[in-house]
Protein backbone atom coordinates (compact mmCIF):
# COMPACT_ATOMS: atom_id res chain seq x y z
CA UNK A 1 0.00 0.00 0.00
CA UNK A 2 2.77 2.45 0.92
CA UNK A 3 4.47 1.74 -2.41
CA UNK A 4 1.33 2.77 -4.23
CA UNK A 5 0.94 5.98 -2.24
CA UNK A 6 4.64 6.69 -2.62
CA UNK A 7 4.34 6.37 -6.39
CA UNK A 8 1.47 8.84 -6.53
CA UNK A 9 3.30 11.24 -4.21
CA UNK A 10 6.47 11.09 -6.31
CA UNK A 11 4.68 11.96 -9.54
CA UNK A 12 2.67 14.65 -7.77
CA UNK A 13 5.77 16.28 -6.30
CA UNK A 14 7.52 16.16 -9.68
CA UNK A 15 4.59 18.01 -11.24
CA UNK A 16 4.70 20.47 -8.37
CA UNK A 17 8.26 21.41 -9.33
CA UNK A 18 7.17 22.34 -12.85
CA UNK A 19 4.19 24.23 -11.49
CA UNK A 20 6.41 26.27 -9.20
CA UNK A 21 8.24 27.60 -12.24
CA UNK A 22 5.04 28.45 -14.05
CA UNK A 23 3.75 30.13 -10.89
CA UNK A 24 6.56 32.64 -11.16
CA UNK A 25 5.95 33.23 -14.85
CA UNK A 26 2.16 33.17 -15.11
CA UNK A 27 1.08 33.80 -11.54
CA UNK A 28 3.53 36.54 -10.64
CA UNK A 29 4.63 38.03 -13.96
CA UNK A 30 1.25 37.71 -15.68
CA UNK A 31 2.51 36.10 -18.89
CA UNK A 32 0.62 33.18 -20.32
CA UNK A 33 2.72 30.24 -21.50
CA UNK A 34 0.98 27.44 -23.32
CA UNK A 35 4.09 25.50 -24.23
CA UNK A 36 5.61 24.69 -20.89
CA UNK A 37 5.55 20.98 -21.59
CA UNK A 38 8.33 21.68 -24.10
CA UNK A 39 10.64 22.85 -21.31
CA UNK A 40 9.84 19.74 -19.29
CA UNK A 41 10.63 17.64 -22.36
CA UNK A 42 13.95 19.38 -23.00
CA UNK A 43 15.00 18.91 -19.38
CA UNK A 44 13.91 15.27 -19.40
CA UNK A 45 15.72 14.45 -22.63
CA UNK A 46 18.92 16.31 -21.73
CA UNK A 47 19.18 14.71 -18.32
CA UNK A 48 18.41 11.21 -19.51
CA UNK A 49 20.78 11.37 -22.47
CA UNK A 50 23.49 12.55 -20.07
CA UNK A 51 22.93 9.76 -17.54
CA UNK A 52 22.18 6.88 -19.90
CA UNK A 53 24.64 7.64 -22.70
CA UNK A 54 27.39 9.70 -21.05
CA UNK A 55 27.00 8.08 -17.57
CA UNK A 56 27.04 11.46 -15.93
CA UNK A 57 26.27 12.07 -12.27
CA UNK A 58 22.50 12.22 -11.69
CA UNK A 59 22.41 15.58 -9.93
CA UNK A 60 24.78 17.12 -12.45
CA UNK A 61 22.55 15.83 -15.25
CA UNK A 62 19.48 17.29 -13.55
CA UNK A 63 21.14 20.67 -13.23
CA UNK A 64 22.34 20.58 -16.83
CA UNK A 65 18.87 19.55 -18.00
CA UNK A 66 17.44 22.54 -16.18
CA UNK A 67 20.07 24.84 -17.66
CA UNK A 68 19.42 23.47 -21.14
CA UNK A 69 15.73 24.28 -20.75
CA UNK A 70 16.69 27.72 -19.53
CA UNK A 71 18.96 28.22 -22.51
CA UNK A 72 16.21 27.25 -24.95
CA UNK A 73 13.81 29.55 -23.12
CA UNK A 74 16.22 32.41 -23.83
CA UNK A 75 16.18 31.52 -27.54
CA UNK A 76 12.39 31.64 -27.66
CA UNK A 77 12.08 34.43 -25.11
CA UNK A 78 14.55 36.86 -26.63
CA UNK A 79 12.70 37.62 -29.89
CA UNK A 80 9.20 37.33 -28.46
CA UNK A 81 9.73 39.35 -25.30
CA UNK A 82 11.97 41.87 -27.06
CA UNK A 83 9.08 42.59 -29.41
CA UNK A 84 7.02 43.29 -26.26
CA UNK A 85 4.49 40.66 -27.18
CA UNK A 86 1.46 40.86 -24.98
CA UNK A 87 -0.92 38.17 -23.77
CA UNK A 88 -2.31 36.68 -26.95
CA UNK A 89 0.70 37.05 -29.15
CA UNK A 90 2.97 35.51 -26.57
CA UNK A 91 0.55 32.69 -25.85
CA UNK A 92 0.36 31.82 -29.55
CA UNK A 93 4.12 31.98 -29.89
CA UNK A 94 4.57 29.56 -26.97
CA UNK A 95 1.83 27.33 -28.34
CA UNK A 96 3.71 27.05 -31.61
CA UNK A 97 6.97 26.60 -29.73
CA UNK A 98 5.56 23.67 -27.76
CA UNK A 99 4.43 21.91 -30.92
CA UNK A 100 7.69 22.66 -32.72
CA UNK A 101 9.80 21.19 -29.92
CA UNK A 102 7.75 18.00 -29.95
CA UNK A 103 8.09 17.67 -33.73
CA UNK A 104 11.85 18.25 -33.50
CA UNK A 105 12.19 15.62 -30.75
CA UNK A 106 10.29 13.17 -32.94
CA UNK A 107 12.72 13.71 -35.79
CA UNK A 108 16.09 13.86 -34.04
CA UNK A 109 18.37 10.87 -33.97
CA UNK A 110 19.80 11.37 -30.49
CA UNK A 111 16.30 11.33 -28.96
CA UNK A 112 15.47 8.10 -30.78
CA UNK A 113 12.55 9.76 -32.57
CA UNK A 114 8.95 8.95 -31.75
CA UNK A 115 9.90 5.62 -30.16
CA UNK A 116 11.51 7.44 -27.27
CA UNK A 117 14.37 6.71 -24.91
CA UNK A 118 14.31 3.47 -22.93
CA UNK A 119 16.45 2.17 -20.09
CA UNK A 120 16.97 5.42 -18.26
CA UNK A 121 18.52 4.55 -14.89
CA UNK A 122 16.10 4.78 -11.95
CA UNK A 123 17.74 7.42 -9.81
CA UNK A 124 14.74 9.39 -8.57
CA UNK A 125 13.68 8.09 -5.20
CA UNK A 126 10.98 9.42 -2.94
CA UNK A 127 13.59 10.91 -0.63
CA UNK A 128 15.53 12.90 -3.21
CA UNK A 129 12.36 14.03 -4.99
CA UNK A 130 11.01 15.30 -1.68
CA UNK A 131 14.27 17.05 -0.80
CA UNK A 132 14.55 18.69 -4.22
CA UNK A 133 10.92 19.83 -4.06
CA UNK A 134 11.42 21.40 -0.66
CA UNK A 135 14.64 23.07 -1.77
CA UNK A 136 13.09 24.45 -4.96
CA UNK A 137 10.01 25.67 -3.11
CA UNK A 138 12.24 27.65 -0.77
CA UNK A 139 14.18 29.04 -3.74
CA UNK A 140 10.94 30.03 -5.46
CA UNK A 141 9.72 31.78 -2.32
CA UNK A 142 12.95 33.69 -2.14
CA UNK A 143 12.73 34.60 -5.82
CA UNK A 144 9.19 35.88 -5.41
CA UNK A 145 9.98 37.98 -2.35
CA UNK A 146 13.19 39.33 -3.81
CA UNK A 147 13.56 42.48 -5.89
CA UNK A 148 13.00 40.40 -9.04
CA UNK A 149 9.74 38.98 -7.79
CA UNK A 150 8.42 42.36 -6.73
CA UNK A 151 9.30 43.82 -10.12
CA UNK A 152 7.40 40.92 -11.69
CA UNK A 153 4.32 41.65 -9.60
CA UNK A 154 4.50 45.32 -10.57
CA UNK A 155 4.54 44.31 -14.24
CA UNK A 156 1.63 41.94 -13.78
CA UNK A 157 -0.48 44.60 -12.13
CA UNK A 158 0.26 47.44 -14.56
CA UNK A 159 3.06 47.11 -17.05
CA UNK A 160 2.83 50.72 -18.23
CA UNK A 161 3.15 52.07 -14.71
CA UNK A 162 5.92 49.58 -13.97
CA UNK A 163 7.86 50.70 -17.01
CA UNK A 164 7.46 54.33 -15.96
CA UNK A 165 8.90 53.43 -12.56
CA UNK A 166 12.04 52.34 -14.36
CA UNK A 167 11.48 48.60 -14.47
CA UNK A 168 12.82 47.03 -17.64
CA UNK A 169 9.94 44.87 -18.89
CA UNK A 170 12.15 42.80 -21.16
CA UNK A 171 14.76 41.72 -18.61
CA UNK A 172 12.28 41.04 -15.83
CA UNK A 173 10.04 38.95 -18.06
CA UNK A 174 12.97 37.10 -19.59
CA UNK A 175 14.37 36.39 -16.13
CA UNK A 176 11.03 34.99 -15.00
CA UNK A 177 10.78 32.86 -18.14
CA UNK A 178 14.32 31.57 -17.63
CA UNK A 179 13.58 30.72 -14.01
CA UNK A 180 10.38 28.88 -14.88
CA UNK A 181 12.05 26.98 -17.72
CA UNK A 182 14.88 25.84 -15.42
CA UNK A 183 12.36 24.61 -12.88
CA UNK A 184 10.38 22.79 -15.58
CA UNK A 185 13.61 21.23 -16.87
CA UNK A 186 14.57 19.93 -13.43
CA UNK A 187 11.06 18.53 -13.03
CA UNK A 188 11.42 16.83 -16.40
CA UNK A 189 14.77 15.29 -15.43
CA UNK A 190 13.33 13.87 -12.24
CA UNK A 191 10.33 12.54 -14.13
CA UNK A 192 12.50 10.77 -16.72
CA UNK A 193 14.56 9.10 -14.00
CA UNK A 194 11.45 8.06 -12.17
CA UNK A 195 9.49 6.42 -15.01
CA UNK A 196 12.68 5.24 -16.80
CA UNK A 197 11.15 5.77 -20.23
CA UNK A 198 10.29 8.92 -22.16
CA UNK A 199 8.87 9.62 -25.58
CA UNK A 200 7.79 12.86 -27.27
CA UNK A 201 4.08 12.07 -27.01
CA UNK A 202 4.32 12.34 -23.22
CA UNK A 203 4.92 16.07 -23.44
CA UNK A 204 1.83 17.34 -25.20
CA UNK A 205 -0.24 20.44 -24.77
CA UNK A 206 -2.39 18.47 -22.29
CA UNK A 207 0.46 18.71 -19.84
CA UNK A 208 0.91 22.43 -20.43
CA UNK A 209 -2.80 22.79 -19.88
CA UNK A 210 -2.73 20.91 -16.59
CA UNK A 211 0.07 23.18 -15.37
CA UNK A 212 -1.84 26.32 -16.34
CA UNK A 213 -5.00 24.95 -14.76
CA UNK A 214 -3.15 24.32 -11.51
CA UNK A 215 -1.69 27.83 -11.43
CA UNK A 216 -5.02 29.45 -12.20
CA UNK A 217 -7.03 27.26 -9.86
CA UNK A 218 -4.52 27.67 -7.06
CA UNK A 219 -4.45 31.40 -7.37
CA UNK A 220 -2.33 33.72 -9.45
CA UNK A 221 -0.09 35.43 -6.97
CA UNK A 222 0.32 32.58 -4.53
CA UNK A 223 2.99 29.88 -4.33
CA UNK A 224 1.27 27.48 -2.00
CA UNK A 225 -2.01 27.76 -3.90
CA UNK A 226 -0.73 26.18 -7.13
CA UNK A 227 1.35 23.79 -5.01
CA UNK A 228 -1.75 22.42 -3.31
CA UNK A 229 -3.81 22.57 -6.53
CA UNK A 230 -1.22 20.48 -8.37
CA UNK A 231 -1.10 17.93 -5.56
CA UNK A 232 -4.88 17.62 -5.79
CA UNK A 233 -4.82 17.47 -9.60
CA UNK A 234 -2.26 14.66 -9.52
CA UNK A 235 -3.91 12.68 -6.76
CA UNK A 236 -7.53 13.02 -7.87
CA UNK A 237 -7.27 10.92 -11.06
CA UNK A 238 -5.82 8.12 -8.96
CA UNK A 239 -8.75 8.23 -6.58
CA UNK A 240 -11.31 8.66 -9.36
CA UNK A 241 -9.92 5.98 -11.64
CA UNK A 242 -13.31 5.46 -13.28
CA UNK A 243 -13.57 9.03 -14.34
CA UNK A 244 -10.22 9.09 -16.09
CA UNK A 245 -11.59 10.32 -19.41
CA UNK A 246 -13.57 13.02 -17.67
CA UNK A 247 -10.61 14.38 -15.74
CA UNK A 248 -9.63 16.84 -18.46
CA UNK A 249 -13.25 17.81 -18.98
CA UNK A 250 -13.30 18.69 -15.31
CA UNK A 251 -10.10 20.76 -15.70
CA UNK A 252 -11.77 22.77 -18.44
CA UNK A 253 -14.85 23.29 -16.35
CA UNK A 254 -12.74 24.31 -13.35
CA UNK A 255 -10.93 26.94 -15.44
CA UNK A 256 -14.16 28.48 -16.71
CA UNK A 257 -15.88 28.36 -13.33
CA UNK A 258 -12.92 29.92 -11.55
CA UNK A 259 -12.70 32.70 -14.12
CA UNK A 260 -16.42 33.40 -13.89
CA UNK A 261 -16.91 32.99 -10.15
CA UNK A 262 -13.59 33.52 -8.40
CA UNK A 263 -10.92 34.90 -10.75
CA UNK A 264 -8.32 35.25 -8.02
CA UNK A 265 -8.21 31.46 -7.61
CA UNK A 266 -8.89 29.31 -4.60
CA UNK A 267 -6.12 30.85 -2.53
CA UNK A 268 -6.20 34.29 -4.12
CA UNK A 269 -3.15 36.32 -3.20
CA UNK A 270 -2.85 34.54 0.12
CA UNK A 271 -0.31 31.95 1.09
CA UNK A 272 -0.91 28.82 3.05
CA UNK A 273 1.38 29.08 6.03
CA UNK A 274 1.56 28.08 9.61
CA UNK A 275 0.90 31.50 11.07
CA UNK A 276 -2.58 30.33 11.99
CA UNK A 277 -0.99 27.78 14.33
CA UNK A 278 0.80 30.63 16.07
CA UNK A 279 -2.45 32.54 16.25
CA UNK A 280 -4.19 29.56 17.81
CA UNK A 281 -1.45 29.19 20.35
CA UNK A 282 -1.74 32.87 21.18
CA UNK A 283 -5.49 32.56 21.55
CA UNK A 284 -5.17 29.56 23.78
CA UNK A 285 -2.57 31.36 25.89
CA UNK A 286 -4.74 34.43 26.10
CA UNK A 287 -7.63 32.29 27.20
CA UNK A 288 -5.68 30.45 29.83
CA UNK A 289 -5.87 33.03 32.60
CA UNK A 290 -9.60 33.32 31.96
CA UNK A 291 -10.03 29.60 32.42
CA UNK A 292 -7.81 28.66 35.33
CA UNK A 293 -9.79 25.54 36.13
CA UNK A 294 -9.00 23.94 32.79
CA UNK A 295 -5.38 24.98 32.74
CA UNK A 296 -4.68 23.26 36.00
CA UNK A 297 -2.43 20.64 34.52
CA UNK A 298 -0.20 23.17 32.74
CA UNK B 1 4.59 20.05 -59.80
CA UNK B 2 5.16 23.63 -58.73
CA UNK B 3 1.74 24.75 -59.93
CA UNK B 4 0.11 21.84 -58.14
CA UNK B 5 1.92 22.66 -54.92
CA UNK B 6 0.95 26.31 -55.19
CA UNK B 7 -2.71 25.44 -55.78
CA UNK B 8 -2.72 23.06 -52.82
CA UNK B 9 -1.10 25.78 -50.75
CA UNK B 10 -3.75 28.29 -51.74
CA UNK B 11 -6.51 25.77 -51.00
CA UNK B 12 -5.13 25.10 -47.51
CA UNK B 13 -4.63 28.83 -47.13
CA UNK B 14 -8.28 29.36 -48.07
CA UNK B 15 -9.47 27.10 -45.26
CA UNK B 16 -7.03 28.73 -42.83
CA UNK B 17 -8.39 32.08 -44.02
CA UNK B 18 -11.94 31.12 -43.09
CA UNK B 19 -10.82 30.24 -39.58
CA UNK B 20 -8.49 33.22 -39.29
CA UNK B 21 -11.25 35.60 -40.35
CA UNK B 22 -13.64 34.29 -37.71
CA UNK B 23 -10.93 34.44 -35.11
CA UNK B 24 -9.80 37.90 -36.13
CA UNK B 25 -13.37 39.16 -36.07
CA UNK B 26 -13.75 38.20 -32.42
CA UNK B 27 -10.34 39.62 -31.62
CA UNK B 28 -11.18 42.96 -33.23
CA UNK B 29 -14.19 43.40 -30.93
CA UNK B 30 -13.18 41.79 -27.66
CA UNK B 31 -9.39 42.01 -27.91
CA UNK B 32 -8.62 38.48 -26.83
CA UNK B 33 -7.78 35.19 -28.51
CA UNK B 34 -10.76 32.91 -28.59
CA UNK B 35 -9.02 29.58 -28.08
CA UNK B 36 -12.44 27.93 -27.92
CA UNK B 37 -12.74 28.52 -31.65
CA UNK B 38 -10.73 25.43 -32.61
CA UNK B 39 -12.89 22.90 -30.76
CA UNK B 40 -16.02 24.56 -32.15
CA UNK B 41 -14.65 24.00 -35.66
CA UNK B 42 -13.97 20.39 -34.64
CA UNK B 43 -17.56 19.96 -33.44
CA UNK B 44 -18.84 21.42 -36.73
CA UNK B 45 -16.69 18.92 -38.56
CA UNK B 46 -18.17 16.07 -36.54
CA UNK B 47 -21.61 17.43 -37.20
CA UNK B 48 -20.80 17.45 -40.92
CA UNK B 49 -19.74 13.81 -40.72
CA UNK B 50 -22.92 12.99 -38.83
CA UNK B 51 -25.08 14.72 -41.44
CA UNK B 52 -23.31 13.46 -44.55
CA UNK B 53 -22.15 10.03 -43.46
CA UNK B 54 -24.92 8.80 -41.21
CA UNK B 55 -28.08 10.77 -42.02
CA UNK B 56 -27.07 11.00 -45.73
CA UNK B 57 -28.45 14.51 -46.11
CA UNK B 58 -27.60 16.58 -49.19
CA UNK B 59 -24.33 18.51 -49.03
CA UNK B 60 -25.82 22.01 -49.15
CA UNK B 61 -28.27 21.31 -46.35
CA UNK B 62 -25.51 19.92 -44.12
CA UNK B 63 -23.31 22.92 -44.86
CA UNK B 64 -26.05 25.35 -43.82
CA UNK B 65 -26.91 23.31 -40.72
CA UNK B 66 -23.23 23.13 -39.79
CA UNK B 67 -23.00 26.92 -40.06
CA UNK B 68 -25.99 27.21 -37.73
CA UNK B 69 -24.46 24.77 -35.26
CA UNK B 70 -21.21 26.76 -35.29
CA UNK B 71 -23.06 30.02 -34.71
CA UNK B 72 -25.06 28.48 -31.87
CA UNK B 73 -21.98 27.07 -30.14
CA UNK B 74 -20.05 30.32 -30.48
CA UNK B 75 -22.93 32.31 -28.99
CA UNK B 76 -23.31 29.80 -26.19
CA UNK B 77 -19.64 30.13 -25.28
CA UNK B 78 -20.01 33.91 -25.31
CA UNK B 79 -23.02 33.90 -23.02
CA UNK B 80 -21.68 31.32 -20.57
CA UNK B 81 -17.99 32.08 -20.40
CA UNK B 82 -17.26 35.60 -21.62
CA UNK B 83 -20.28 37.71 -20.76
CA UNK B 84 -19.78 37.50 -16.96
CA UNK B 85 -16.17 38.56 -17.48
CA UNK B 86 -17.17 41.42 -19.77
CA UNK B 87 -19.62 42.66 -17.14
CA UNK B 88 -16.79 42.72 -14.62
CA UNK B 89 -14.41 44.39 -17.12
CA UNK B 90 -11.88 41.64 -16.45
CA UNK B 91 -8.32 41.59 -17.79
CA UNK B 92 -7.54 39.99 -21.16
CA UNK B 93 -5.67 37.21 -19.39
CA UNK B 94 -8.87 36.08 -17.71
CA UNK B 95 -10.74 35.95 -21.03
CA UNK B 96 -7.97 33.81 -22.48
CA UNK B 97 -8.00 31.40 -19.55
CA UNK B 98 -11.76 31.11 -19.80
CA UNK B 99 -11.45 30.40 -23.53
CA UNK B 100 -8.78 27.80 -22.79
CA UNK B 101 -11.18 26.21 -20.34
CA UNK B 102 -13.96 25.97 -22.94
CA UNK B 103 -11.50 24.56 -25.44
CA UNK B 104 -10.27 21.84 -23.06
CA UNK B 105 -13.81 21.08 -21.99
CA UNK B 106 -15.18 20.59 -25.53
CA UNK B 107 -12.19 18.69 -26.86
CA UNK B 108 -12.14 16.18 -24.02
CA UNK B 109 -15.90 15.89 -23.97
CA UNK B 110 -15.63 14.56 -27.52
CA UNK B 111 -12.81 12.25 -26.44
CA UNK B 112 -14.87 10.90 -23.56
CA UNK B 113 -18.05 10.39 -25.56
CA UNK B 114 -17.15 9.77 -29.21
CA UNK B 115 -13.63 8.44 -28.70
CA UNK B 116 -10.36 9.12 -30.46
CA UNK B 117 -11.33 7.55 -33.79
CA UNK B 118 -10.82 9.16 -37.17
CA UNK B 119 -14.03 9.56 -39.12
CA UNK B 120 -13.79 9.51 -42.88
CA UNK B 121 -16.25 11.63 -44.79
CA UNK B 122 -18.18 9.95 -47.62
CA UNK B 123 -16.77 10.38 -51.10
CA UNK B 124 -17.99 13.69 -52.44
CA UNK B 125 -16.16 16.24 -54.54
CA UNK B 126 -13.55 13.67 -55.51
CA UNK B 127 -11.50 13.54 -58.69
CA UNK B 128 -9.08 15.94 -60.30
CA UNK B 129 -9.18 18.61 -62.96
CA UNK B 130 -6.45 19.24 -65.52
CA UNK B 131 -5.39 22.84 -65.25
CA UNK B 132 -2.16 24.33 -66.65
CA UNK B 133 -0.58 20.88 -66.95
CA UNK B 134 -1.25 20.00 -63.33
CA UNK B 135 -3.77 17.74 -61.63
CA UNK B 136 -5.79 19.78 -59.22
CA UNK B 137 -8.27 18.22 -56.80
CA UNK B 138 -11.89 19.25 -57.19
CA UNK B 139 -12.07 19.60 -53.41
CA UNK B 140 -9.13 22.04 -53.40
CA UNK B 141 -10.71 24.07 -56.18
CA UNK B 142 -14.04 24.05 -54.43
CA UNK B 143 -12.44 25.09 -51.13
CA UNK B 144 -10.77 28.05 -52.82
CA UNK B 145 -13.99 29.18 -54.53
CA UNK B 146 -16.13 28.73 -51.46
CA UNK B 147 -13.66 30.50 -49.16
CA UNK B 148 -13.63 33.42 -51.60
CA UNK B 149 -17.43 33.59 -51.65
CA UNK B 150 -17.77 33.37 -47.86
CA UNK B 151 -15.06 35.91 -47.11
CA UNK B 152 -16.36 38.21 -49.85
CA UNK B 153 -19.86 38.08 -48.42
CA UNK B 154 -18.53 38.79 -44.95
CA UNK B 155 -16.47 41.69 -46.27
CA UNK B 156 -19.53 43.13 -48.01
CA UNK B 157 -21.62 42.71 -44.88
CA UNK B 158 -19.11 44.46 -42.68
CA UNK B 159 -18.46 47.34 -45.05
CA UNK B 160 -21.89 48.02 -46.52
CA UNK B 161 -24.57 47.11 -44.00
CA UNK B 162 -25.77 48.95 -40.93
CA UNK B 163 -24.84 46.18 -38.43
CA UNK B 164 -21.48 45.91 -40.20
CA UNK B 165 -20.80 49.58 -39.66
CA UNK B 166 -21.76 49.11 -36.01
CA UNK B 167 -19.26 46.24 -35.75
CA UNK B 168 -16.52 48.43 -37.16
CA UNK B 169 -17.44 51.23 -34.79
CA UNK B 170 -17.30 48.93 -31.77
CA UNK B 171 -13.97 47.51 -32.84
CA UNK B 172 -12.64 51.04 -33.13
CA UNK B 173 -13.87 52.30 -29.78
CA UNK B 174 -16.24 50.37 -27.54
CA UNK B 175 -17.13 53.16 -25.13
CA UNK B 176 -17.83 55.88 -27.70
CA UNK B 177 -19.96 53.59 -29.85
CA UNK B 178 -21.94 52.66 -26.77
CA UNK B 179 -22.56 56.34 -26.09
CA UNK B 180 -23.83 56.66 -29.64
CA UNK B 181 -26.52 54.10 -28.99
CA UNK B 182 -25.01 50.83 -30.16
CA UNK B 183 -26.10 47.83 -28.15
CA UNK B 184 -22.77 46.18 -27.35
CA UNK B 185 -24.24 42.84 -26.29
CA UNK B 186 -26.17 42.55 -29.55
CA UNK B 187 -23.08 43.38 -31.59
CA UNK B 188 -20.97 40.85 -29.71
CA UNK B 189 -23.60 38.16 -30.29
CA UNK B 190 -23.71 39.10 -33.98
CA UNK B 191 -19.93 38.85 -34.24
CA UNK B 192 -19.91 35.46 -32.55
CA UNK B 193 -22.66 34.32 -34.94
CA UNK B 194 -20.63 35.38 -37.98
CA UNK B 195 -17.50 33.75 -36.59
CA UNK B 196 -19.47 30.59 -35.84
CA UNK B 197 -20.75 30.45 -39.42
CA UNK B 198 -17.18 30.68 -40.70
CA UNK B 199 -16.31 27.89 -38.25
CA UNK B 200 -19.10 25.77 -39.71
CA UNK B 201 -17.77 26.10 -43.27
CA UNK B 202 -14.15 25.61 -42.21
CA UNK B 203 -15.07 22.55 -40.17
CA UNK B 204 -16.81 20.90 -43.12
CA UNK B 205 -13.92 21.49 -45.50
CA UNK B 206 -11.31 20.43 -42.97
CA UNK B 207 -13.28 17.26 -42.35
CA UNK B 208 -13.49 16.49 -46.04
CA UNK B 209 -9.79 17.11 -46.52
CA UNK B 210 -8.30 15.58 -43.37
CA UNK B 211 -11.11 13.51 -41.78
CA UNK B 212 -12.80 14.37 -38.48
CA UNK B 213 -11.05 13.61 -35.18
CA UNK B 214 -11.10 15.09 -31.66
CA UNK B 215 -7.76 16.89 -31.76
CA UNK B 216 -8.31 18.53 -35.13
CA UNK B 217 -8.76 21.77 -33.21
CA UNK B 218 -4.96 22.14 -33.29
CA UNK B 219 -5.25 23.06 -36.96
CA UNK B 220 -6.72 26.32 -35.71
CA UNK B 221 -3.31 27.08 -34.24
CA UNK B 222 -2.46 27.73 -37.88
CA UNK B 223 -5.36 30.16 -38.02
CA UNK B 224 -3.98 32.00 -35.00
CA UNK B 225 -0.56 32.06 -36.60
CA UNK B 226 -1.94 33.43 -39.86
CA UNK B 227 -3.97 36.02 -38.00
CA UNK B 228 -0.81 37.14 -36.22
CA UNK B 229 1.14 37.26 -39.48
CA UNK B 230 -1.58 39.35 -41.09
CA UNK B 231 -2.12 41.52 -38.03
CA UNK B 232 -4.64 40.61 -35.37
CA UNK B 233 -8.03 42.18 -35.75
CA UNK B 234 -7.57 42.93 -39.44
CA UNK B 235 -9.72 40.91 -41.86
CA UNK B 236 -7.72 41.45 -45.09
CA UNK B 237 -4.61 40.74 -43.02
CA UNK B 238 -6.05 37.43 -41.86
CA UNK B 239 -6.73 36.35 -45.45
CA UNK B 240 -3.31 37.36 -46.73
CA UNK B 241 -1.58 35.80 -43.71
CA UNK B 242 -3.48 32.55 -44.17
CA UNK B 243 -2.60 32.26 -47.85
CA UNK B 244 1.06 33.04 -47.16
CA UNK B 245 1.08 30.41 -44.43
CA UNK B 246 -0.62 27.85 -46.68
CA UNK B 247 1.98 28.46 -49.38
CA UNK B 248 4.88 28.26 -46.92
CA UNK B 249 3.55 24.95 -45.62
CA UNK B 250 2.87 23.26 -48.92
CA UNK B 251 6.14 24.45 -50.46
CA UNK B 252 8.24 23.45 -47.44
CA UNK B 253 6.57 20.05 -47.16
CA UNK B 254 7.16 19.29 -50.86
CA UNK B 255 10.65 20.68 -51.25
CA UNK B 256 12.19 20.24 -47.78
CA UNK B 257 10.46 17.79 -45.45
CA UNK B 258 6.84 17.15 -44.60
CA UNK B 259 7.67 15.83 -41.12
CA UNK B 260 8.96 19.16 -39.88
CA UNK B 261 6.41 21.30 -41.76
CA UNK B 262 5.02 22.67 -38.50
CA UNK B 263 8.46 23.78 -37.40
CA UNK B 264 8.65 25.87 -40.55
CA UNK B 265 5.33 27.60 -39.99
CA UNK B 266 6.32 28.29 -36.41
CA UNK B 267 9.75 29.68 -37.33
CA UNK B 268 8.03 31.81 -39.92
CA UNK B 269 5.82 33.21 -37.16
CA UNK B 270 8.80 34.00 -34.94
CA UNK B 271 10.68 35.71 -37.76
CA UNK B 272 7.57 37.68 -38.64
CA UNK B 273 7.06 38.73 -35.04
CA UNK B 274 10.65 39.83 -34.84
CA UNK B 275 10.52 41.94 -38.00
CA UNK B 276 7.00 43.32 -37.73
CA UNK B 277 5.23 42.45 -34.48
CA UNK B 278 2.03 44.23 -35.49
CA UNK B 279 1.64 41.99 -38.54
CA UNK B 280 1.28 42.98 -42.16
CA UNK B 281 -1.95 44.95 -41.83
CA UNK B 282 -2.28 45.30 -38.07
CA UNK B 283 -2.71 48.36 -35.98
CA UNK B 284 0.34 49.36 -34.00
CA UNK B 285 1.05 47.17 -31.00
CA UNK B 286 1.98 49.93 -28.57
CA UNK B 287 -0.71 49.99 -25.96
CA UNK B 288 -2.57 53.07 -24.91
CA UNK B 289 -2.53 54.02 -21.26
Amino acid sequence: MWNYIEGILCLALISVISVLGLTVFTGFTGMFSMGHAAFIAIGAYTASILTSKAHANFYLALALGGLMSGFVSLIIGYPTLRAKLQNDYFAIATLGFGEAVRVILENLKITNGARGLVGIPARSTFLNILLITVLLTIITAHYVYSKYGRQSVAIREDHVAAEMMGINLFTVRLRALFFSAVMAGIGGGLYAHYVNFIQPSMFTSTQSTTLIAAVVAGGMGSITGPFVAMLIFSALPEILRVADMWRLVAYGLILVLIMVLRPQGIFGYKELNFKFVKRWIKKIRAKKPALPAEGGDA
Amino acid sequence: MLIQTVVTGIAIGGIYALMAVGYSLIFSILNFSNFAYGPIIMLCSFFGYFGLGILKLPFWLVLILSMLVGAFLCCLSEILAYRPLRKRKAKTLYFMISAMGISILLENMVYATVGAHFYNYPQILQGTVKLLAADIGVLDLFAIIFSCIAIGALHFFINHSKPGIAIRAVSYDTVVSQINGININAIVILVFCLAGMMAGIAGMFLGMKYMAYPTMGWITNKAYISAVIGGMGSLPGAVVGAIILGLVESLSSVYISSAIRDVFSFSFLIIMLFIKPSGLFGKTLEEKV
